[in-house]
C-alpha cells in the first residue's frame, strides 16, 4: 500500500490541477461568453433603465420610504435596508418575542399613514424576506398602500388600482411560485405618471 | 395544504422521475464495466474520449489496470486531501491572487480550515458569507472546482458498491483516475453547462465585473448607528454566478454564492429558475438507483430502492406543506391577513421570497435537505416550529430520501442491508442480497456507518449545550435556540450544509467542531461502505431459490421504509421533542 503512495500523490496533483483549470476557469469562461452573446441583458443583472440611466435592478428591491412610493418588503440587511452588498435575513424564531415587536412597529408604522383603513394589513408587508433583497410584493400589500399613495400624489385611486393590475405577475405556468409586483417597475411606472401630470 | 400545492409535488416528483431513467441509464453506460470503451457515439463524445485519454497520458494513469477496495480507497483519500489542501492555499492567498476586483483580505486560518473541508466534503456549510469575503477567483477556481470534484467524488464511491454486487468472485473495483475522470467529463461538466446557460436565461447574473454602482430611483434617509445616513445609490454584487450556481445544484453541493444562498434573487430569479433548481437537486441521486438496477442486470431492484426515496420525502414534504401554510400563532391578536388568496400567499412569510411564496419554499428547502444539497431559497430558523422539524428530521434520517450524489445511494443502501438482514433473522435464515451473502464482516461495516452520523450529532448537541460560549452565539432564546444548536450538527455530520442563520458559526470552537465533524460524517461513513465493497466483490453469486426474499417488492419496500424511519425516529426523537416539538405547544399555548 505504501509502495504506491508516489505515484498516487502524482497522479492527484496532475489531475487536480486540470480539472481546476477544466472546472474553475475554462468552464465558466465557456458559459459567460454564451451568456455574453445571447442574454446579455440578463448576465449583467437585468439593469433597468430610465432615460438612459441605470436606476437599479429589476431582481433586487430598493429601500423606497417616501409616503408617496410603493413600498417594499421590510428587510434585514445591515447596516440599513437593502444593502444589496450584504444579503441577510432575520434569521427570528416564531416564538421569538422580538419578531412579534418587530411586526408590531411595521404595523403602527403603516397604520399611522393608513388611519381610516380597516382591512387588514397582508403578511408579506410586515415581514422581512429571506435574502433581505425581495424586489416584490404580494398584490394585496401592493393594492392595500394605493389608498395612501392616493391621498399623497392626490391621484385617483382607479388610477393606481389599474397600475398594480397591470403589474401583477402570475404564477409561472399557471402553476409555480405565487403572484407578485414588481416594486420598483411600478414605482417606475408610477414616476411616469407624475410626470406626465406635471404641468 | 392547497391544491396547487398537491399539484405542485406531484409534478416535480413525476419530473425527476421521468428524467432519472434516461439520465441513469446513460449513467451505467458511463461507468460499464468495458473499461476500454465507454459511451460510444456522436461526435461530442468523440472528442471528449480524445481528452479523457490525454489526461490519462499527462497523469500517468493505465486506465486498464483496476483497483482492489484499499487501493482505489488511498487514491481517493489522497486526491481529497490535495484538493482541501489546494483550497485553503486559495482562500488564505485570496489578497495577492488575480479577479478580486474588491480587494478582499486573506480569509482567516480557521475560516479557511472550516472553508475547505466544507467543500471537500461535499458539505459546503457556510461560515463565511459569500459577498463579503470571498472574490470572484476564489468562488471560481476554489469553490467551484471543490464543488465538482467532491460531486465526482461521491458518483465513485456509489459505483464502487454498484460494482461489488454487479461482479463476483474477484477483488477489483474499477479505476478510481477513470471513475472520477469520467464523473466529471461526461456527467457533471455536460449537465452544468445546460443547467447554467438555462439560468442566465432566467436572469441569474454571469460575468466578470466586481460590483456595478446604479443610484437609487428615489433616495432615502437612514439612522446607522446614531448617525444619519442619505442613500442615493445602490452598490450590486456581480459575478460568474451561473456557472457555480448549476454545479451547486447537481452536484448536491449547496453552497451559495452569496449569502442567502438561493434566496438571493441574481441566484434564483424567478419560480422557474426555482423549479429547475429543484430538478436538478433530485437528478442524480434519483438517476443512480436505475444506474444500479441496470448495472446490476435487475431493473426492479434500483426502482424498488428509487421508490422507497420518494416515498419517503412526498410523506415529509406534505407535512411541512401543511404547517407552513398555517399562521403563526405567536402573532394573534395583530390585524395581519395570512390566509391565502389569488392576490397574496399569506402563511408564515417571515424568512420567505415572495416570487416562491409559501409552497415553493417548503418544497425547495425539503428537496434540499432530502436530497444532501443543503441549499436554502427561505431561511429555516424562522419556519415555524413543525415546518422546522421538516429539513430538520430529512437530514437527520441520514439523507437516504434521494440524498447526494453517490452518498444518498450507498446511505441507503446500508439500510437496504440492514433491511435483509432483518427479514433474514425473522424467518432464520442467512440473509443475502441480489445473490450475495451478508455475512458478520459486511454487517459491521454497515453497523459502523449508519451509526456514526446519530452518534456523532447527538453527542456533538449535547457537548455544546453543555459549553458556556457555544450557547452564548444562540440567535433566538428557548427551545428554539436549542434546535439551531441540533440543527447545525445534523447538517454537518450529514454532509448537508443547511444552516439555521440565526447560530453565529464564526467562531473557532464552531469552526473547528463543525470541520471535524463534517470530515468524520464523510469518510468515516465512505471508508466502511468501501470496505464493504472489497467483501461483497469477492463474493460468489448465488442463484435465487424459493427460499430468497425478493427485493424489489412493495413488501420490501415497506420494510426498508420502516428501518429507515426506525433508526432516524428512535434515535432522534428525544432530542427532537426538546427542539420544535416543544416549542410548537409553548406557541399554541402562549396565546
Amino acid at each position: 500500500m505504501w509502495k504506491m503512495l508516489p505515484q498516487a500523490f502524482r497522479s492527484a496533483g496532475i489531475l487536480l490541477i486540470f480539472f481546476s483549470v477544466l472546472c474553475g476557469f475554462i468552464y465558466p469562461v465557456f458559459v459567460t461568453g454564451i451568456g455574453q452573446i445571447f442574454f446579455a441583458h440578463r448576465a449583467d443583472g437585468s439593469l433597468i433603465t430610465v432615460d438612459g440611466h441605470a436606476v437599479g435592478s429589476k431582481l433586487i428591491g430598493q429601500p423606497f420610504r417616501a409616503p408617496g412610493y410603493f413600498w417594499p418588503r421590510p428587510s434585514a440587511t445591515t447596516p440599513f435596508p437593502y444593502n444589496a452588498e450584504s444579503s441577510g435575513a432575520s434569521n427570528l424564531g416564531p416564538s421569538n418575542p422580538l419578531l412579534r415587536e418587530h411586526i408590531e412597529k411595521r404595523i403602527a408604522r403603516l397604520m399611522r399613514w393608513n388611519p381610516s383603513s380597516s382591512e387588514r394589513i397582508p403578511i408579506d408587508l410586515v415581514t422581512s424576506s429571506a435574502s433581505g433583497l425581495d424586489p416584490d410584493i404580494s398584490p394585496a400589500a401592493a393594492l392595500y398602500q394605493v389608498a395612501r399613495i392616493a391621498e399623497v400624489r392626490h391621484l385617483p385611486k382607479q388610477l393606481l388600482v389599474a397600475l398594480v393590475r397591470r403589474h401583477i405577475q402570475g404564477r409561472a405556468w399557471g402553476l409555480w411560485g405565487a403572484p407578485r409586483v414588481n416594486v420598483l417597475m411600478l414605482n417606475v411606472a408610477l414616476k411616469r405618471i407624475l410626470k406626465h401630470r406635471a404641468p | 395544504m392547497s391544491a396547487n400545492s398537491l399539484i405542485q409535488l406531484a409534478v416535480l416528483i413525476g419530473a425527476v422521475l421521468l428524467l432519472s431513467w434516461p439520465v441513469g441509464l446513460y449513467l451505467a453506460r458511463v461507468f460499464m464495466d468495458k473499461t476500454e470503451q465507454p459511451p460510444s457515439g456522436g461526435r461530442i463524445i468523440r472528442a471528449l474520449r480524445v481528452i479523457e485519454n490525454s489526461i490519462y497520458r499527462m497523469a500517468g494513469v493505465d486506465p486498464l489496470q483496476e483497483m482492489d477496495w484499499v487501493s482505489y480507497a488511498v487514491a481517493l483519500l489522497v486526491f481529497n486531501l490535495l484538493g482541501a489542501i489546494l483550497l485553503y492555499a486559495i482562500l488564505r492567498l485570496q489578497y495577492w491572487l488575480p479577479l478580486n476586483p474588491q480587494h478582499f483580505p486573506a480569509v482567516p486560518s480557521v475560516m479557511s480550515f472550516n472553508t475547505a473541508v466544507s467543500f471537500m466534503t461535499n458539505t459546503n456549510w457556510q461560515s463565511y458569507s459569500g459577498e463579503t469575503t470571498l472574490g470572484i477567483f476564489s468562488q471560481m477556481f476554489g469553490l467551484t472546482v471543490q464543488n465538482f470534484l467532491s460531486a465526482a467524488t461521491g458518483l465513485c464511491i456509489a459505483i464502487v458498491l454498484i460494482r461489488a454486487f454487479a461482479r463476483e468472485s474477484q477483488k477489483y473495483l474499477g479505476n478510481f483516475w477513470v471513475d472520477l475522470t469520467r464523473a466529471t467529463l461526461y456527467v457533471l461538466l455536460p449537465f452544468s453547462l445546460v443547467v447554467a446557460v438555462f439560468l442566465i436565461s432566467q436572469g441569474v447574473i454571469q460575468n466578470f465585473q466586481g460590483t456595478k454602482r446604479v443610484d437609487l430611483l428615489h433616495p432615502v434617509a437612514f439612522t446607522v448607528n446614531h448617525h444619519r445616513i442619505q442613500l442615493t445609490h445602490q452598490v450590486l454584487p456581480m459575478g460568474p454566478v451561473a456557472s457555480q450556481e448549476a454545479i451547486k445544484e447537481l452536484g448536491n453541493n449547496g453552497g451559495g454564492y452569496f449569502n442567502m444562498n438561493s434566496a438571493h434573487p441574481f441566484e434564483n430569479p424567478n419560480p422557474l429558475s426555482n423549479f429547475l433548481e429543484m430538478i436538478c437537486m433530485f437528478l442524480f441521486p434519483g438517476a443512480i438507483c436505475i444506474a444500479f438496477g441496470e448495472m446490476v442486470g435487475d431493473r426492479r431492484q434500483g426502482w424498488a430502492i428509487l421508490t422507497a426515496m420518494t416515498i419517503l420525502f412526498v410523506v415529509f414534504a406534505s407535512g411541512g406543506l401543511m404547517a407552513e401554510h398555517g399562521s403563526n400563532p405567536g402573532l394573534h391578536g395583530l390585524p395581519v391577513a395570512t390566509r391565502a388568496s389569488p392576490l397574496q400567499s399569506g402563511g408564515n412569510m417571515e424568512g420567505k421570497e415572495t416570487r416562491f411564496g409559501i409552497t415553493d419554499s417548503v418544497l425547495f428547502n425539503a428537496t434540499a435537505t432530502a436530497t444532501s444539497t443543503g441549499a436554502i431559497n427561505s431561511t429555516s430558523d424562522s419556519y415555524l416550529p413543525l415546518g422546522g422539524l421538516v429539513p430538520l428530521w430529512l437530514m437527520e434520517l441520514g439523507e437516504v430520501s434521494y440524498g447526494g450524489i453517490g452518498s444518498g445511494f450507498y446511505g441507503m443502501m446500508l439500510f437496504v442491508l440492514v433491511a435483509v438482514f432483518v427479514a433474514g433473522l425473522m424467518v432464520g435464515r442467512t440473509p443475502e442480497y441480489l445473490g450475495k451473502k451478508i455475512e458478520t464482516f459486511d454487517m459491521k461495516m454497515v453497523a459502523l456507518g449508519i451509526l456514526v452520523t446519530p452518534a456523532i450529532i447527538l453527542i456533538g448537541t449535547a457537548v455544546a449545550v453543555l459549553i458556556p460560549h457555544a450557547t452564548s452565539v444562540l440567535g433566538n432564546p428557548g427551545p428554539h435556540g436549542f434546535t439551531e444548536i441540533l440543527y447545525a450538527f445534523s447538517s454537518v455530520a450529514n454532509n448537508n450544509g443547511s444552516a439555521m442563520g440565526g447560530l453565529t458559526v464564526t467562531s473557532i470552537f464552531y469552526q473547528m467542531v463543525t470541520g471535524i465533524v463534517m470530515l468524520m460524517g464523510r469518510f468515516w461513513f465512505a471508508l466502511p461502505v468501501m470496505a464493504l465493497s472489497g467483501s461483497l466483490v469477492m463474493k460468489k453469486k448465488i442463484p435465487p431459490s424459493l427460499g430468497t426474499l425478493p427485493t424489489h417488492t412493495p413488501l420490501f419496500i415497506t420494510l426498508l421504509i420502516g428501518t429507515v424511519l426506525l433508526v432516524g425516529a428512535l434515535n432522534f426523537l428525544p432530542a427532537l421533542s426538546l427542539g420544535p416539538l416543544i416549542e410548537h405547544f409553548l406557541l399554541i399555548h402562549s396565546h
